[in-house]
C-alpha cells in the first residue's frame, strides 16, 4: 500500500499472518489431537496424555479397526447413503432452483415460503412422528430409509443454493442458446449446466458432509449390525465400563478421509468466477 | 432471407399492455430500426418477433411461414444481444459454430462458415480466446459473427452497439451497415442512438408506448413527422413548438407575432401547434423577438438558445453569427419549413 514504511508493511504483514496462524491451529487442533491419538500405543494414551506427539507410535488401532470390527462395513453403508442422498438432492434441487430462478407461476412465493418454514422446524418435533411413519412403511433399519430423510431433510436448502446460483447466471444466455437451435432443456444441459458446475459441486460437497456426519437419524432407525453407518458404529467403541480411544479415533480419522477427497476432487469445481465475460464488462 | 409481417400483435405483461396491436410489414432484404423513449416496448417487440416472449394476440409470419406458435429454434432468426450473451464456457470458434454444430451441419461446413464470418469480422487471431480474454468491442464482433455464420432469415439486433464507447459505436455503425449491404439479410435493429436510426435504416419505426407512431424513411421522418411526438422525437437538437392561431391564412404566436404558413385551406382562429427544426430557424429584420441566452460553437455551425414567446428556442446557425447573450433579435422561418400540427390530437396539418 502506498504511503507506508517499510516497518509498517513488515508489521502488517507479521500481525495478518500471526492471525492466520492462530486461526488454522485452533481449526485444526481437534483433527491434530485425533490422529495424534489414533497412532498411540494402548499403554502410553494416559501416561503421555497431554504430549504433543507421543514416544512411539503404531498402526495397531487401525488393523484391528478395519480386522476385528464392523467398521469397513458401516464405512461401506455410510459411503452408499451419503454419496445416493447427495446425488438425489442436487439433481433434483437443480430443477427446482431453475424453476424458482426462472418461471413465474402461480403459488411460487407460497412455495418459496414454505420451503424456507421446513427449516425453522427443531429437529427433535419432527422424530417421533417420523420413527411411526418409517416404522409403519417397513422403512426402519434399513439404509433406503435413511436416504429418503437425508434427502427430504437437505432438499430444502439444497434448492435455495441452487437458486442463487441459477440466478448469477444471466438469463441471455439461455435465451442467446434457445434462438441458436437448443430447446429450453438442450439451453440447460448445454450452457446453464456446465456454468453451474461450481454450485452444483457445493451443492454435492454440503449434502454429502451432511449425511456422512449424520448421527440422530441413523440412531434412532437403524438396530442392526449390517445397516449401521459409521457415526453410529463409533458409538459402539464406548461399553459400560471403558471408552477404546485409539480404535475410536483410527476410525475417526478414516471417516475422515473420504471427505478430504471429496473436496479435493471438487475444489476445481468449487472455483468462481467461471461465469466471467458473458456479458458486458 | 425473409420478409417479416407482423399482424395486430398485442402483448401484455399482467394487467399491463406493452404492445397494442402492432401492424408492420418488412421486406426481403430490408434494414428496419425501431426507435421509441425507454420503456416504450422495443425490446418485448423484438423478443416477441424471436419468440422469447409469447405474445397475446395477433400473427407473425417470418417469410411465407406463419411463426407465432413456434419455437425460437425453429424461426430461423439470429439475435445479438445488448449484452453480448456469448457463452463463457467455449473459446471463440465453439461460440460460432454452437448454432451449427446444433444442427449437425458437417465438420468441414462449419469450418468453412466460421472461417469467413471470422475473416469478415477481423477474428482470426482471437479465435481460441474464451470471451472473458476478449475487449468489449471483440465480444460485440464475436456476438456478430455467432449471428452471421447462421446465415439465418432475419437478423435481430437488441441496442448492439450501446455498451461501446463512441468512437468505436462509429466504427461499428458503419460495419453492420457494410455487412448488410454484402449479406442482403433482412434486419431489424433496436436502439435509442438518433444517428445510429437515421443512417442505417432503410425504413425507422418509431413507437411510444407500446404504439407505432409512424413508418417511413429517415429522411421522410425527418421532413414530415406524422405527429408531435415523432416530430420531437426524430432530430437533434430537437424541434421548436410554438403554440399559435390561425389568422388570415397565418400562423399568429402568443405574442401577436405572425409567421407565413404555406398556402392551405386554414380555418380561421384553428388552434394550432407550429414546429420548426433548429436548422431552419434564422435571424431576420422581422419575425418574432428572442433574447440570446446561450451561443455553442459546434465548429461546423453554431448552435444558438434563445428566449421567445414564452418558450425556449434552439437556433443552428452554419455561418458563424456574432451574437452574446442579452442581445435582442428577431426570428423567422421559409413557410416551406414550417410543421403545422393539430393542437388537440397532435397530428400533422400540412
Ligand atoms: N418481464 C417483464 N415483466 C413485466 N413487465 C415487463 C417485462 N419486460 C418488460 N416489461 C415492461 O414492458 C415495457 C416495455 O419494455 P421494453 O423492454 O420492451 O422497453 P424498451 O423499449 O426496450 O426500453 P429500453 O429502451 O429501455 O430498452 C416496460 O414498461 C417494462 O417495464
Ligand atoms: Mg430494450
Amino acid at each position: 500500500m502506498p504511503g507506508q514504511s517499510l516497518l509498517q508493511r513488515i508489521l502488517g504483514q507479521t500481525g495478518l499472518y500471526a492471525a492466520i496462524a492462530c486461526y488454522v491451529i485452533f481449526a485444526l487442533l481437534p483433527i491434530y489431537w485425533t490422529i495424534k491419538i489414533s497412532v498411540t500405543p494402548q499403554d502410553l494414551l494416559y501416561s503421555e496424555g497431554i504430549k504433543l506427539w507421543p514416544s512411539r507410535m503404531t498402526l495397531a488401532n487401525y488393523t484391528s479397526v478395519l480386522k476385528a470390527t464392523d467398521f469397513p462395513r458401516y464405512f461401506l453403508n455410510s459411503f452408499l447413503v451419503s454419496v445416493t442422498t447427495a446425488v438425489i438432492v442436487t439433481v433434483v434441487a437443480s430443477f427446482a432452483g431453475y424453476a424458482l430462478s426462472r418461471f413465474r407461476f402461480r403459488g411460487k412465493a407460497l412455495v418459496s415460503l414454505v420451503l424456507l418454514l421446513t427449516q425453522t422446524f427443531p429437529l427433535v418435533m419432527v422424530i417421533p412422528p417420523i420413527y411411526r411413519i418409517m416404522g409403519q412403511l417397513g422403512l426402519t433399519d434399513n439404509l433406503y430409509g435413511l436416504i429418503i430423510i437425508y434427502t427430504a431433510f437437505n432438499i430444502a436448502f439444497a434448492t435455495f443454493l441452487m437458486q442463487s446460483f441459477l440466478d448469477g447466471v444471466p438469463k441471455d444466455l439461455e435465451e442467446a442458446a434457445m434462438i441458436d437451435g437448443c430447446t429450453r432443456f438442450e439451453a440447460l444441459r448445454r450452457v446453464i449446466m456446465p456454468l453451474t458446475l461450481p454450485g452444483m459441486g457445493a451443492t454435492v460437497a454440503f449434502v454429502f458432509t451432511a449425511a456422512w456426519s449424520e448421527l440422530l437419524f441413523a440412531l434412532m432407525l437403524i438396530n442392526s449390525e449390517s445397516q449401521k453407518t459409521f457415526s453410529v458404529g463409533l458409538l459402539t467403541f464406548v461399553s459400560k465400563f471403558a471408552v477404546d480411544w485409539g480404535q475410536m479415533m483410527a476410525a475417526s480419522v478414516m471417516a475422515l478421509i473420504p471427505v478430504c477427497l471429496f473436496f479435493m476432487f471438487l475444489q476445481r469445481y468449487l472455483v468462481t468466477g467461471l461465469t466471467a465475460g458473458a456479458v458486458k464488462g | 432471407m425473409a420478409s417479416v409481417s407482423l399482424r395486430n400483435v398485442h402483448k401484455k405483461f399482467g394487467p399491463i399492455t406493452v404492445l397494442e396491436s402492432i401492424d408492420l410489414d418488412i421486406a426481403d432484404g430490408e434494414f428496419v430500426v425501431l426507435v421509441g423513449p425507454s420503456g416504450c416496448g422495443k425490446s418485448t417487440l423484438l423478443r416477441s418477433i424471436a419468440g422469447l416472449e409469447a405474445i397475446n394476440g395477433g400473427e407473425i409470419q417470418i417469410g411465407d411461414r406463419p411463426v407465432t406458435h413456434m419455437a425460437p429454434k425453429d424461426r430461423d432468426i439470429a439475435m445479438v444481444f445488448q449484452s453480448y450473451a456469448l457463452y463463457p464456457h467455449m473459446d471463440v470458434r465453439r461460440n460460432m459454430a454452437f448454432s451449427l454444430n446444433l444442427r449437425k451441419s458437417p465438420a468441414a461446413l462449419i469450418g468453412e462458415r466460421v472461417a469467413e464470418a471470422s475473416a469478415k469480422l477481423g477474428l482470426n487471431a482471437l479465435l481460441d480466446r474464451l470471451p472473458k480474454q476478449l475487449s468489449g468491442g471483440q465480444r460485440q464482433r464475436v456476438a456478430m459473427g455467432r449471428a452471421i455464420v447462421r446465415n439465418p432469415k432475419v437478423f435481430l439486433f437488441d441496442e448492439p452497439l450501446s455498451n461501446l464507447d463512441a468512437k468505436l459505436r462509429a466504427t461499428m455503425r458503419t460495419e453492420i451497415k457494410a455487412l448488410h449491404q454484402s449479406l442482403k439479410t433482412t434486419a431489424i435493429y433496436v436502439t435509442h442512438d438518433q444517428v445510429e436510426a437515421m443512417t442505417m435504416a432503410n425504413r425507422i419505426v418509431v413507437m411510444s408506448d407500446g404504439v407505432i407512431q409512424q413508418v417511413g424513411p429517415p429522411l421522410e421522418l425527418y421532413d414530415r413527422p406524422a405527429n408531435m411526438f415523432v416530430a420531437g422525437f426524430i432530430g437533434s437538437p430537437t424541434m421548436n413548438f410554438f403554440d399559435a392561431v390561425i389568422v388570415r391564412g397565418a400562423a399568429r404566436l402568443a405574442d401577436g407575432s405572425l409567421l407565413p404558413l404555406a398556402p392551405a385551406a386554414w380555418k380561421e382562429g384553428r388552434e394550432i401547434v407550429i414546429g420548426i427544426r433548429p436548422e431552419h430557424l434564422h435571424f431576420a429584420d422581422q419575425g418574432f423577438p428572442a433574447t440570446v441566452t446561450v451561443v455553442e460553437p459546434l465548429g461546423m455551425s453554431t448552435q444558438v438558445t434563445l428566449d421567445a414567446v414564452e418558450e425556449r428556442v434552439t437556433l443552428l446557425a452554419l455561418e458563424r453569427p456574432q451574437l452574446s447573450p442579452g442581445d435582442r433579435k428577431y426570428l423567422t422561418a421559409k413557410a416551406a419549413d414550417i410543421h403545422v400540427f393539430d393542437r388537440v390530437s397532435g397530428l400533422r396539418l400540412n
